[in-house]
């Protein structure tokens, strides 16, 4: 028994073998919306871009818990580009208006176009998507082609082009509806590819085979499973809807001179650049903060709701 | 057993410990591994999924997945200690000294350049050949030892104009290009219809016998490695437990739990499970003829239209005039390779798939051309368990909602009695009650074959379609499935569909057999029949090709 190829070696049986296949169930219930909550609250980033989002809501919702002074009806032509004062914390713009207080009154206006046009655009995305990636064929041929030609023109340019036509219709709603109107084609395209991923799994065979209905099965089982990216793109979106606003308002074609807006302001200060540069650059650290607070958070929700992701962090 | 072996070693691995760093700290999968291989001959590494087999291997060679690494140990090749090697030495070790065959051999060729590049990119790394014709040479040379005839047009080809086992050969030639003294194997021909997995196996074992290669051979099956290798070594939960040589092994394991895998081992194991059927008060073995014939398919036939770029199309029999009938209460097993039309069978009969001509009979009712409407009232009397158990559930639903599922669609009973049903199943089933709140996710692979069957049985079906319902377990836990399909058959008096590429399953969990082969059936009859004596070249062929099927056990048995 030298040979050492013929030697037999046998572990010494330490602890009791534990029976086939034991369930082992501790802890809390875990699912992709739990998991992902739990990622989430353990991130600092979390909780600072959703605490400026909570800010940017309450003054869109409440401004006079932040400033009293109104923005636009007692402006001051000698108080022209003052710098900061007592009441006035970030001075005055050109016309002598209050910064601050405009500030806080534009956030409604930039967060209630965001949410407008995000939930037109990821609306019409998701319906259109959905559709095409469950149903498949010509169905998904031809809103495939649609989304396409929705992709091909700048919603920006598309916007402006129809703001300068309805320019008698200008109003938060319009405005909205111009950019989720055209800015639905990428949601509709990452849903298509998401229905269609989860189409193919062998719970929705399970589920027809059950006899659950194509319609029934679509809503129990493939669009739950299919929003995860809806979410975080609604997010980003809203982002960029804030973006489009400003940008539009910057262009002299967003909404009229009498709503407050982050952009137009930036657009006003702009002749003044050299002597009074805080009246301008003050709008756009509010502008640059929720866009930032809201593409951060997009992208720690696509963090946390993507397993992928998750596994090679 | 061979003189010609000297007793130095090739790879002496000692106390070899890993470990992975995740979210939650560093956790060791290997904790202290040590064995020789010597030159010349195979050993195999035999295990479960999570076992360690594969990290051990990939240890070797320094390709440990992630945040993985070696944090104890040695592993000496020639003297020399692998595991302290720079990046550069290892590199010049991995093809010249150490071959490597993966498991996947769909994945792990890359589609968008030719074999023949990735071919000559092997020898050019290696250093075998320089110069532009003499590296073309070689690598013809290296697909013809792989077996590839008409090597040199081969070169030009594309992965996706090979099949998998062609695959595969070129794999295993890359691995041995340059003549390497140690090949690993990492469940080479796992993803492989068996017949194709013996030839791969033989070729691959007639190469390195010739070259005087070792071979480390990672597998999950038994009977597969006793077939191939000289000495098996049995891990478990990252330890080895047994070591010893193959027969030794199997006819006399010692350590619990190689008792356990080898009386599992379905490709040798012999016995039909049976349930303790006297135990429920019912006769056992009524006799195949006297049972009345609870599913009746007859001529069956499926069309597919391929599209063949633009308006054409072209008709492609998938299935051709199938026709078997199963008693009530037996299990049916459909047995064939990849692309044999089996699994459109059990589509068909499960009404998730149009029939192009023949019949399918359900208790004597006609039910291949119901409409959408009458097929509902037949989803109660025919339920599918599917083969994956990671894909087959709805990761947002609880595993008390899965099981509902069913009952809530055909609108049977009310939300207490639902929940009273679920609680029934699951005892059925041999889980806890606990699971009722859990995600799949948190369920192991035959955890979630069992809910799948809960669910199936939900309804009270009087035929259950199981395809390919234990192809994705591990061997304790499939012999365990086994186990429990076979006692709620007798329990429930169920009509089994099996739909199953693995002749070893059907001896144990059969009565009858169908063969089928590109779209026809080709043999059918009673599993001993099937068994002792085929009929077809084909069955003989399937059924040769079963690992471990020449092996003789002396009373083993479960």
């Amino acid at each position: 028994m030298s040979d050492p190829l013929s030697r037999r070696y046998v572990a010494p049986v330490t602890t009791e073998q534990p029976p086939t296949d034991a369930v082992r169930v501790s802890g809390k219930p875990s699912n992709l919306w739990r998991d992902a909550w739990y990622d989430l609250r353990r991130r600092p980033l979390f909780w600072i871009s959703l605490g400026f989002v909570a800010l940017l809501l309450l003054m869109a919702v409440w401004p006079t818990l932040f400033t009293q002074v109104p923005p636009d009806n007692q402006c001051l032509l000698e108080n022209s580009n003052k710098g900061p004062t007592g009441d006035h914390i970030l001075g005055f713009t050109f016309q002598g208006c209050d910064v601050f207080s405009r500030i806080v009154h534009g956030a409604s206006t930039s967060l209630s176009v965001g949410l407008l046009s995000t939930i037109i655009g990821s609306g019409i995305g998701w319906i259109m998507g959905t559709i095409a990636g469950y149903y498949g064929g010509w169905v998904d041929s031809l809103l495939s082609r649609i989304g396409d030609m929705f992709f091909s023109i700048p919603y920006i340019l598309a916007a402006v082009v129809v703001m300068t036509v309805f320019e008698k219709y200008r109003n938060v709603f319009t405005l909205s509806l111009a950019i989720g109107g055209f800015a639905w084609a990428a949601t509709a395209r990452v849903v298509r590819a998401e229905v269609m991923r989860v189409r193919q799994a062998e719970f929705i065979t399970a589920s027809k085979a059950v006899g659950r209905s194509k319609f029934s099965t679509l809503m129990a089982h493939v669009v739950p499973n299919a929003i995860a990216p809806l979410i975080v793109l609604g997010t980003l979106a809203l982002a960029g809807g804030i973006v489009a606003e400003s940008t539009l308002a910057f262009l002299g074609v967003g909404l009229g001179t009498e709503t407050m807006s982050w952009g137009a302001d930036i657009s006003r200060a702009q002749s003044t650049l050299r002597v009074a540069p805080m009246s301008l650059i003050y709008p756009s650290i509010a502008l640059t903060t929720a866009v930032l607070s809201f593409v951060v958070l997009g992208e720690l929700l696509r963090d946390a709701m993507d397993p992928k992701a998750r596994a090679t962090r | 057993m061979n003189a010609s072996i000297d007793q130095e070693p090739l790879v002496s691995i000692r106390d070899l410990k890993v470990a992975f760093r995740g979210q939650h700290g560093v956790r060791e999968v290997l904790h202290g591994v040590s064995f020789d291989i010597f030159p010349g001959e195979t050993v195999a590494i035999v295990g479960e999924s999570g076992s360690g087999k594969s990290t051990t291997a990939a240890a070797i060679v320094n390709l440990l997945p992630g945040t993985g690494k070696v944090t104890g140990g040695s592993i000496v090749m020639d003297g020399r200690e692998l595991t302290k090697l720079g990046r550069r030495e290892m590199e010049h070790l991995r093809g010249r000294d150490i071959g490597f065959v993966p498991q996947d051999p769909m994945s792990n060729l890359n589609p968008v350049w030719s074999i023949g590049f990735q071919v000559k990119e092997a020898i050019r790394a290696n250093g075998i050949a320089q110069g532009r014709a003499e590296v073309k040479r070689r690598a013809i040379e290296v697909l013809q030892q792989a077996g590839l005839a008409d090597a040199e047009r081969r070169l030009h080809q594309f992965p996706h104009q090979f099949s998998g086992g062609m695959r595969q050969r070129a794999l295993i030639g890359i691995g041995l290009a340059a003549d390497p003294r140690l090949l690993i194997a990492d469940e080479p021909t796992s993803a492989l219809d068996v017949t194709v997995q013996r030839v791969i196996l033989d070729h691959m074992a007639s190469l390195t016998r010739d070259r005087g290669t070792s071979v480390l051979l990672i597998t999950h099956d038994l009977g597969l490695a006793a077939e191939r290798a000289s000495r098996i070594i049995v891990m478990n939960q990252g330890e080895i437990v047994e070591a010893g040589p193959s027969r030794e092994i199997l006819e006399d394991p010692r350590h619990p739990y190689t008792k356990r895998l080898v009386a599992a081992a379905p490709s040798i194991a012999s016995q039909r499970i049976q349930a303790e059927v006297t135990e429920h008060g019912i006769q056992p073995e009524e006799s195949l003829a006297d049972a009345p014939t609870m599913v009746r398919v007859a001529g069956l036939t499926k069309d597919f239209k391929i599209r063949q770029g633009g308006f054409r199309s072209e008709l492609f029999r998938a299935v051709d005039d199938v026709s078997f009938d199963i008693p009530r209460g037996k299990t049916l097993a459909l047995v064939g390779e990849s692309g044999s039309g089996k699994t459109t069978v059990a589509r068909m009969v499960l009404k998730l798939e149009s029939v192009t001509s023949g019949t399918i009979e359900v208790a004597g009712e006609d039910v291949s051309h119901l409409s959408n409407a009458q097929a509902f009232a037949l989803r109660r009397r025919m339920q599918p368990v599917f083969q994956d158990p990671y894909g087959s559930m709805d990761p947002l639903r609880n595993i008390g909602n899965t099981i509902a599922e069913p009952m809530v669609v055909h609108g049977v009973g009310d939300q207490s009695s639902r929940r009273e049903r679920v609680l029934e199943l699951l005892e059925q089933v041999a889980l806890p009650s606990e699971v009722v709140s859990r995600y799949p996710n948190e369920l192991s692979g035959g955890q979630r074959q069992r809910v799948a069957i809960a669910r199936a049985l939900a309804l009270k079906p009087d035929v259950v379609v199981l395809d390919e319902a234990v192809s994705a377990l591990d061997v304790l836990v499939q012999a365990q499935i086994l186990k429990l399909l076979a006692e709620l058959q007798s329990e429930l008096q169920l009509t089994y569909l099996f739909i199953t590429h693995d002749l070893a399953v059907v001896r144990v969990s059969s009565d009858l057999v169908a063969v089928m082969e590109k779209g026809k059936l080709v043999e059918k009859g009673s599993v001993d029949e099937i068994f002792a004596n085929p009929q077809q070249e084909y069955t003989q062929r399937l059924l040769e090709a079963i690992p471990g099927a020449s092996i003789q056990l002396g009373g083993g048995g479960l």
